[in-house]
């Protein structure tokens, strides 16, 4: 790990303007992603700004509408959440299914949405569901939001302070996980929302996307055996030593079918 | 006596306290005073020409103490790094032996070689200071794969071994078996790949040196299953200091599954430049440094074709390897994928005429050695794989084929057409019992029954045959090996009665001193509490050979038992004194010296006692104290035996596989402790599922990089991987030990691939795609198999 100035603001404020002031500053929630890359030399920010003394981005909301997750909030109190699991059972599932039990202790739904690796398991749900990101200074929908392989429509020093869910009459979470890593290597999350079915993929591509020709024939019948023949082009989709994009194109639909059995 | 032990009691693991507590002392957990710390640059490529390093700005970084390179350690005279077991080609040629310096010189032949050193007083400050070393490289062409290793116009590894070819090497009458596939009603052919491991210890690889200027003695602590053999090969092949002024210490050490035999580049330079700097320097491995630096194990690929009467009995096999060494030859490397592997080809059969050609490359891939079977492993993955996939084609079941070609157990000793002499076995029981254990009758109607459901189910047998204890040192002499096979022991009694046993054996999770207690406590009859098992200090313990290939018991137990018998010889002579009887008329028994048919007796601790306070003693015919030692050399290896059987589950949609069952019955000779068997059967059980199903190392053919190069990508086997295992014994004991022990840490892992394929193969075999799937069965590699056309 190479030397950097460390902070830790209590305020939304106070981290935006630090992170703002620095040469080449990077914000830090549970560090789950940074710290690995920081001790592997794979970074060299001149400030790390840490957000675990904002305690206003900690918290679970759940109304009548929907779930809405404060940015700091681990994984682990998402998945234990029995409001959560009330409100969008997927969505308690989907984080208790996040890493490990260390990682789901330490990493939070903002620093997942804010790194947007391709293979994370939020930006599925934030996607299918349809929500809002809500940073220090605007909205963002999701689909706005995920921009590609670990970017964002996120500017430089703009903090993301929760995620929005509207409620779904339906949902569920399906992950084929790598191997190795048992990171998704295809997620697929499948959703009966206000707006109609919606099935967002995450680990198959370099972002998170949804497959229109799925939601359109979950619209004429939601059913698996309606989503078992839409076939996926391989085409654009990653690949590597535990899968060609040939096999990831074959388990979107595998897992989709599954998802959409599991939602009911 | 409150806890004394017996032999073949479930006794828990004395050392589990500390390993479980944390209280373990590993090498990086030594403190030294005024320590320095060790970075290695390494190679980012896998072939360059170093065309020059400039070292000046590391040098003048901060803390930096010294900055050595492949200069420094060449003006220094530091020998290169040493293969100790010379194999000889078809033509009684030596193999070919390129250089292997500590640090490279002008070139770098594999991602992680090492290209410098820097000595800082922090490890950040030395590993900051590497980062400002800059070296120019040109970049030149690598060969990592193997099938292509050897062929024409392959990039060049060594300019000293032409067609990257180390040896080219056979066993067996060719001949006989030419006339065997001659005669042949069928022949069964098969290809096989033996997949690249990356053994992932759990402690990674450490070293700490320290150097007295006062005396000129140099001390290294390291991560060592063998201190004699690191001393030995640094003092008299590379560093050139004299063994009494070298002490080497392998404390607690985190595993090692072979890799922590060999004598590597960084212990070496720590050693030789402590004595440099004048100041201690300690080194560990970081994750990615040990997938690229730990020595890798199997890497074969391989073609066999195997010939049957009409009655299905093996008359002939035939066997094509290349088996890859990697970019230099580890210390072992040369034996494996012949000596350990070669003569294993009989398997648990008659097959009368074998001959097998082994050709090993060089690549500009991490260096391969031992790991956990060691040889062994490829053997009965291919034996095994050849025999099931006979049964197919002839339509015989696999269990009875096996059962049509076994040795009989009349029949031992029983010589193999490839050199060994099996002692013991009894082959029939055992896969009997694996076949009961597993409901093996039973198993169409859950094949049926998964097919309901859209899975597809198979049943593979594994019936492998080992050979371990390494082993009688004129054997394994006359066959290349560079050092003795025997092993130490020593019983050193304390006045107060208890005792030290040291053996030359180490102990790096195998449990040792729980076992090696055992024997001494059922030998003896001494508490458990009142043994200390030492190992692992050239200073404390006589000169032994290690632990690695299922020896420690065999060899390292047995000498344990002959420094018992003269604890009780000399026993004998203080008790008869003592009870002024004659010698011939005292037994001993149950911890105490009696007079035969009368109610006399003296207890061992007295006379152990009386041995260190000699004041009514037989001085004049008995030295005093009680300190025995012996050391033993086996008159042969042992052949542990066994049967595994595998229940696999694939869903077709996925490719995933999922095993639902798994057998092991093992013939290991008597057991010392049940326990300790049963975790080193799971342990090496996971081992050989993780081969077959996940683990690969796998590199970029165009850039030799190393793709799996952190869990990340290497897929290890963990728990939900596993079903929980159904284990039984058949017990042959070994012939010719005292114990009638066998061996028992390397059979799981030896047997598991072979059942686990055959599973998978089993299972493909429904929708037509048994011949497709190569080892690791991942579930990409199976559902292409299923989707091929």
């Amino acid at each position: 790990m190479y030397d950097f100035a460390y902070h830790k603001p209590k305020s939304v404020a106070d981290a935006a303007a630090a992170v703002k002031k620095a040469s080449d500053g990077k914000l830090m929630s549970g560090g789950m992603t940074l710290i690995p890359t920081l001790k592997q030399r794979l970074a060299h920010p001149s400030d790390v700004v840490d957000l675990a003394g904002v305690s206003d981005l900690v918290g679970i909301k759940v109304d009548a509408t929907g779930v809405t997750i404060g940015a700091m909030t681990k994984h682990a109190d998402v998945a234990s959440s029995a409001d959560v699991a009330r409100a969008i059972p997927a969505l308690a599932a989907l984080a208790g299914g996040i890493g490990d039990r260390q990682v789901r202790n330490r990493g939070t739904i903002g620093g997942s949405v804010a790194n947007n690796d391709p293979a994370a398991d939020y930006p599925a749900a934030l996607v299918a569901l349809g929500a809002t990101v809500t940073t220090n200074e605007r909205k963002i929908a999701a689909e706005d939001f995920f921009k590609g392989m670990f970017e964002t429509a996120l500017k430089d020093g703009e903090i993301v302070t929760s995620v929005s869910f509207p409620t779904a009459t339906k949902a569920a979470y399906m992950k084929f996980p790598n191997p190795a890593s048992r990171y998704a290597m295809v997620g697929v999350f499948v959703a009966q929302t206000a707006s109609g079915p919606r099935v967002a993929v995450t680990g198959a591509g370099p972002a998170v996307f949804r497959v229109k020709a799925m939601e359109e024939a979950l619209a004429k019948s939601w059913s698996a055996d309606a989503v078992a023949n839409v076939k996926v082009p391989a085409e654009g989709l990653n690949s590597d030593i535990h899968a060609s994009a040939e096999y990831r194109a074959h388990l979107v639909t595998v897992m989709a079918k599954r998802a959409v059995a599991a939602a009911g | 006596m409150s806890n004394v032990s017996k032999i073949g009691d479930r006794v828990h693991r004395k050392e589990d306290r500390r390993f479980l507590t944390g209280t373990g002392r590993y090498v990086d957990d030594l403190q030294l005073s005024r320590c320095t710390h060790a970075h290695f640059l390494r190679s980012p490529h896998a072939h360059a020409r170093i065309k020059g390093i400039d070292t000046s700005k590391a040098a003048a970084s901060a803390g930096v103490v010294a900055v050595f390179t492949g200069k420094d350690t060449a003006d220094a005279k530091v020998g290169g790094l040493i293969c100790g077991w010379v194999v000889k080609d078809k033509h009684g040629v030596p193999h070919k032996a390129p250089g292997h310096p500590a640090i490279a010189l002008d070139t770098v032949r594999h991602v992680g070689d090492t290209v410098a050193m820097v000595i800082a007083d922090t490890a950040a400050n030395a590993r900051d200071a590497a980062d400002k070393i800059e070296v120019d490289y040109e970049v030149l062409p690598a060969i990592v794969d193997l099938t292509k290793a050897l062929s024409a116009g392959a990039p060049q590894v060594h300019s000293d071994v032409p067609g990257n070819l180390c040896y080219d090497w056979e066993l067996g009458d060719k001949a006989a078996v030419d006339a065997a596939f001659a005669k042949a009603a069928h022949v069964t052919k098969i290809d096989v790949v033996n997949n690249r491991l990356i053994p992932n210890a759990m402690e990674p690889r450490a070293a700490a040196a320290e150097y007295d200027r006062g005396t000129g003695n140099y001390t290294l602590h390291t991560t060592s299953q063998n201190p004699h053999v690191t001393r030995l090969v640094l003092s008299a092949f590379v560093l050139g200091i004299p063994e009494h002024k070298l002490r080497v210490i392998a404390p607690d050490v985190g595993g090692g599954f072979g890799s922590k035999i060999f004598i590597y580049a960084e212990e070496t330079l720590c050693v030789w430049a402590a004595g440099k700097v004048g100041r201690s320097i300690k080194w560990t491995a970081d994750r990615s440094e040990s997938f690229m630096t730990d020595a890798h194990g199997r890497d074969h690929v391989t073609h066999a074709e195997i010939a049957m009467d009409k009655d299905g009995k093996f008359t002939g096999f035939r066997i094509d390897t290349i088996a890859n060494m990697g970019a230099y030859l580890s210390t072992f490397a040369t034996a494996v994928p012949t000596y350990l592997y070669g003569t294993l080809l009989a398997g648990q059969y008659t097959t009368p005429a074998i001959h097998v050609n082994v050709r090993a490359a060089f690549t500009h891939t991490t260096p391969v050695d031992a790991y956990r079977g060691a040889g062994r492993p490829e053997a009965t993955y291919l034996v095994e794989s050849i025999v099931s996939k006979a049964a197919r084609e002839i339509g015989v079941d696999p269990a009875e084929l096996r059962k049509r070609n076994f040795i009989a157990p009349t029949a031992f000793p029983y010589q193999t057409p490839v050199a060994l002499t099996y002692d013991s076995g009894n082959y029939v029981p055992i896969i009997d019992e694996a076949m009961k254990l597993s409901d093996y009758a039973g198993f169409g109607a859950r094949q049926s029954a998964a097919k309901a459901k859209g899975k597809l189910r198979g049943i593979g047998i594994s019936s492998y045959i080992e050979a371990c204890g390494l082993a009688p040192s004129a054997v394994v002499g006359s066959l290349g090996a560079g050092v003795g096979q025997w092993e130490s022991a020593q019983l050193r009694f304390n006045p107060t009665g208890n005792v030290q046993v040291l053996t030359g054996s180490h102990s790096h999770g195998q449990g040792h001193e729980t076992t090696f207690a055992q024997i001494v406590s059922d030998k003896l009859g001494v508490p458990m509490d009142q043994i200390e098992v030492v190992h692992g200090d050239t200073s404390q313990v006589p000169f032994g050979m290690g632990t690695y290939g299922s020896r420690s018991l065999a060899v390292g137990g047995s000498a344990i038992m002959k420094a018992a018998d003269k604890i009780i010889a000399k026993g004998k002579k203080i008790a008869a004194h003592l009870m002024e009887a004659a010698e011939a008329d005292i037994v001993f028994e149950n911890g105490t010296f009696k007079v035969s048919g009368t109610d006399k007796n003296v207890p061992l601790a007295q006379a152990v006692f009386a041995a260190y306070v000699p004041h009514n003693y037989p001085i004049d015919k008995v030295e005093p104290g009680m300190d025995e030692n012996a050391f033993y050399d086996p008159s042969n290896f042992t052949y542990p035996s066994g049967t595994q059987i595998c229940e696999v589950e694939i869903d077709p949609d996925t490719g995933v596989v999922e095993i639902v069952h798994f057998v092991a019955v093992d013939d290991f000779g008597n057991i010392v402790n049940p326990m300790v068997v049963e975790g080193q059967v799971h342990g090496g059980i996971a081992q050989g599922v993780g081969q077959a199903l996940m683990e690969a190392a796998a590199y970029d053919n165009a850039t030799g990089q190393l793709l799996s190069g952190s869990y990340m990508d290497y897929t290890m086997p963990r728990a939900d991987d596993l079903p929980s295992f159904t284990l039984g014994y058949k017990t042959t004991p070994c012939p010719h030990n005292p114990l009638g022990v066998k061996g028992c840490g390397e059979a799981g892992a030896i047997a598991a691939p072979a059942a686990v394929m055959n599973a998978v193969r089993d299972a493909l075999a429904q929708v037509g795609a048994q011949d497709r799937i190569e080892m690791p069965a991942t579930p990409q590699r199976v559902w292409a198999a299923i989707n091929a056309r």
